[in-house]
């Protein structure tokens, strides 16, 4: 991990006072800053008041900022959403929780049909303003409703923004960024990583955030944009194009393999950082896709298409996709599902070998 | 945005919003007297030809047999042998029994989750003893108490709990989520209320096909909150399907109380009103009530009258699951201030009252289903722990996701299969 040494970047303001925080406190902390610099921020969801969330990342948001403002839902995802629109057309900007990401599927109507397309089919008269929380992913032996990554299944549709922070820093600032975003935005926590980076080693003892450059966060206002990549390690040999989890496991076997990659952390699926994607594989000529969802129609697909298009000409190997494999989330097998180190580094092998 | 105040409506009453709020709060000290409870016997019984607009007043009220003296009372007294009362007994007490032993297993690391149902025992168990064995069941992840009634083995249940080399879901599942078709049980969903229009469909098929048996679900009241939960109504008051809908009022969902799934305003057993189907409203930790409108319930079904909404009124006696500390939320000591007492005690107590049970009897029982649960342990231990690693074949991943594994998942299989190798290690990491 010590290529991930960078200091924060530079939409903080130097001078800001910082703290350690681990990804849950950070994301607590942009809910909070955004609800006080802004009275139309609510927050809303499962089990999100009185107790703080099943995860405690709105812990003391409603005792602060009071009951009309951070409140506990009905158990309807659907209805979730949907009140979510609602409260964005009367001018409200609701930051709703939904549980688990697993847990999305029966408030599709609302994202796809209706917040994704309110913009476009009111000629801009109503907006969703709405930034949706949800943590996502697995690795926690959550069996197959506790561990999913869905995020394909958003950026497929056009009109909504995703995001995946990968450490404490990334998440306030972007989910600062999130919130004063105008379109609707879903917010995927990698849950695996909540409470530190994971070099993709199960049976290792598992690391916190607290020996980590980016679990130094500031504790005031700062924000990310949205659709800038970050270049967490820089190297000449591969790209690696990762998100969420899968950036920590991706530097861990890079550093083992003593590898020169250049490992980009996308944080923003839609809108894509295009840019610092196009430059990098043209400067290394190999590119290697990673996440932890399912392969097929992924959003790895995506990348590979895209990389394809604008970078043909200067790939010295065909381009690399390591996933999940095409089955639900296994209990006891998890492991075995879970694109680890060992996948990564077979990946790794085979585009490496002409170099 | 505009502030309220600067606003051109400004001389008119401003509106506020609603928030709802339990009564108590940890720390709180508890008194339930707000809770209303109307006395065993009182509630009238309908023939279960009658019409369900005929008896609204019954969605109101709460069905109770098991009066505070252990008799049993009223219309709605089953009359049931003494033999069945006890082997009620003996399997909500084996349930506990069995809740108690799992809910430790996983604290020492055995498996990865558990959910008790405790407090809440009659409510699984005596709808078993009312259905017929071949009615088909649609549960949530609380109705273990299905499986225990019917009799299914004790180690088969722990072998899923620890997907362990005989468990019969091959490690693909979480804790808990059973699925045993043999006995009835439809596979258990993480998502909440998925089983309700399943249930009704499956009820659907079996009258379509002029079949003679009902099916029956389960929910919490927190679930019921899902739009699955109102389609189902929807449909089954559509087909008068003949099927069962029971909402567990345990009062909290996870840390969120029955305010938040509209129990402020009116009653679950209400929501059937609105959709013209029979509705119940049932003291949960009365053994003899639940099976009494449950047996009403399934008349109905069976003679094609459709379907019936049943309010099953109980308390979460624990945390959600072992992922959860209730201290956090709720008062400690709402548990046993909780009006309606223990379901357990208040059958035994009846049973006791009419002669045909004792406690030497009653802490015998306990004693020997204690044993029969560390036994079953000791035997499922045998095919192996989650806790001590895999125990499923690696190349079983793949199955199930298709009858017919498809090129592509071939791939895969093998790719898994070859990372294995390039590991340097076996991925069976059994201990
Ligand atoms: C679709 C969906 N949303 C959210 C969850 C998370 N969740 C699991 S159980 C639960 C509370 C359910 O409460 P209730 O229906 O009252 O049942 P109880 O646990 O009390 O038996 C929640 C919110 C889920 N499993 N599925
Ligand atoms: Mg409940």
């Amino acid at each position: 991990m010590s290529d991930m040494t960078q200091a924060p970047e530079s939409e903080a303001t130097d001078a800001e006072p910082t703290t350690r925080m681990n990804m849950i406190q950070a994301i607590n902390s942009a809910m909070d800053i955004m609800m006080e610099r802004d009275p139309d921020v609510i927050v809303m969801g499962e089990d999100v008041g009185y107790f703080g969330g099943v995860f405690r990342a709105t812990a003391g948001l409603q005792a602060k900022h009071g009951k009309t403002r951070v409140f506990d839902t009905p158990i309807t995802e659907c209805g979730i959403i949907g009140v979510a629109v609602g409260m964005g057309a009367y001018g409200l900007r609701p930051v709703p929780e939904i549980q688990f990401a697993d847990y999305i599927y029966p408030a599709l109507d609302q994202l796809v049909s209706e917040a994704a397309r309110l913009r476009y089919r009111s000629a801009g008269e109503f907006t969703s303003p709405i930034t949706v929380r949800s943590p996502f992913g697995g690795g926690i032996f959550g069996g197959q409703t506790h561990s999913q990554s869905p995020e394909g299944l958003f950026t497929h549709m056009s009109g909504i923004k995703t995001v995946i922070p990968s450490t404490p820093y990334d998440a306030k600032g972007l989910l600062i960024a999130a919130i004063e975003d105008n379109d609707p935005t879903l917010f995927f926590e990698p849950k695996r990583i909540y409470n530190g980076p994971f070099d993709g080693y199960w049976d290792r003892p598992s690391q916190n955030w607290s020996k980590h450059p980016a679990g130094e966060v500031p504790t005031g206002y700062y924000k990310i944009e949205l659709g800038k990549a970050k270049i967490v390690r820089a190297g000449e040999a591969l790209t690696i194009l990762a998100y969420g989890t899968m950036v920590h496991v991706c530097a861990a076997v890079v550093a083992e393999a003593r590898i020169d990659a250049e490992i980009v952390d996308l944080r923003t699926l839609v809108p894509l950082d295009i840019e610092t994607i196009e430059a990098s594989v043209k400067k290394t000529g190999r590119c290697m896709i990673v996440h932890e969802a399912t392969r097929t129609s992924g959003f790895g697909a995506e990348l590979s298409a895209i990389v394809q298009e604008r970078c043909f000409y200067h790939l010295e190997a065909p381009i690399e996709r390591v996933t999940g494999f095409d089955t639900p989330y296994p209990h006891s097998l998890e492991w075995a599902y879970f694109p680890g180190p060992v996948r990564i580094g077979e990946a790794l092998k085979k585009i490496m070998k002409d170099a | 945005m505009t502030m309220a105040s600067e606003h051109p409506r400004a001389n008119l009453q401003p509106l506020t919003l609603h928030i709802p709020e339990p009564k108590f709060r940890p720390g709180d000290a508890v008194d339930f007297a707000e809770v209303d409870v109307p006395p065993a016997g009182e509630a009238r019984r309908p023939d279960t030809a009658d019409k369900a607009s005929d008896f609204i007043d019954l969605a109101y009220t709460l069905v109770r047999v098991l009066d505070d003296d252990g008799n049993a009372v009223g219309p709605w007294d089953p009359k049931l042998s003494p033999d069945v009362m006890r082997r009620m007994l003996r399997s909500m007490a084996l349930l506990r029994a069995f809740d108690e032993r799992m809910f430790r297993a996983q604290r020492q690391g055995k498996t990865s989750f558990y959910m008790k149902a405790l407090g809440e025992e009659a409510v699984a168990v005596a709808a078993a003893y009312a259905l017929d064995y071949e009615d088909m069941c649609f549960p949530s992840y609380r109705q273990q108490g299905l499986l225990i009634a019917r009799g299914w083995s004790l180690v088969d249940m722990m072998n899923q709990i620890y997907s362990n080399t005989a468990d019969r879901l091959g490690g693909k599942q979480l804790p808990i989520m059973y699925s045993v078709k043999e006995a009835g049980f439809f596979s258990i969903s993480g998502n909440l209320t998925t089983q309700y229009p399943q249930a009704v469909g499956w009820a659907m098929a079996s009258a379509a096909k002029g079949d003679t048996r009902i099916a029956a679900t389960w929910c919490g009241e927190g679930s019921t909150a899902e739009g699955d939960f109102h389609s189902a109504c929807t449909f089954a008051a559509v087909y008068r399907a003949p099927v069962i809908f029971n909402v567990v009022n345990n009062q909290w969902a996870i840390s969120s109380f029955s305010g938040f799934a509209g129990a402020e305003a009116t009653t679950f057993a209400a929501r059937a009103v609105g959709y013209g189907i029979a509705g119940l409203r049932v003291d949960g930790n009365d053994a003899l009530a639940v099976y009494a409108a449950t047996e009403w319930a399934a008349e109905r079904a069976r003679t094609n009258q459709g379907p019936t909404l049943i309010e099953h009124f109980t308390y979460r006696a624990e945390g959600h699951s072992t992922s959860d500390d209730p201290g956090q939320y709720r008062s400690e000591g709402e548990p046993n201030a909780w009006p309606l007492g223990d379901p357990i005690k208040r059958l035994k107590d009846h049973l006791i009252a009419i002669g045909e049970w004792d406690e030497e009897r009653h802490a015998a029982q306990d004693k020997e289903l204690a044993e029969q649960v560390k036994a079953a342990q000791k035997e499922a231990e045998k095919n192996g722990i989650l806790g001590h690693g895999l125990h499923q074949p690696l190349e079983s991943l793949f199955d199930g996701v298709f009858e017919e594994l498809p090129w592509h998942l071939k791939e895969q299989r093998q790719q898994m299969l070859d990372e294995e190798t390039a590991s340097g290690r076996p991925w069976d990491r059994k201990a």
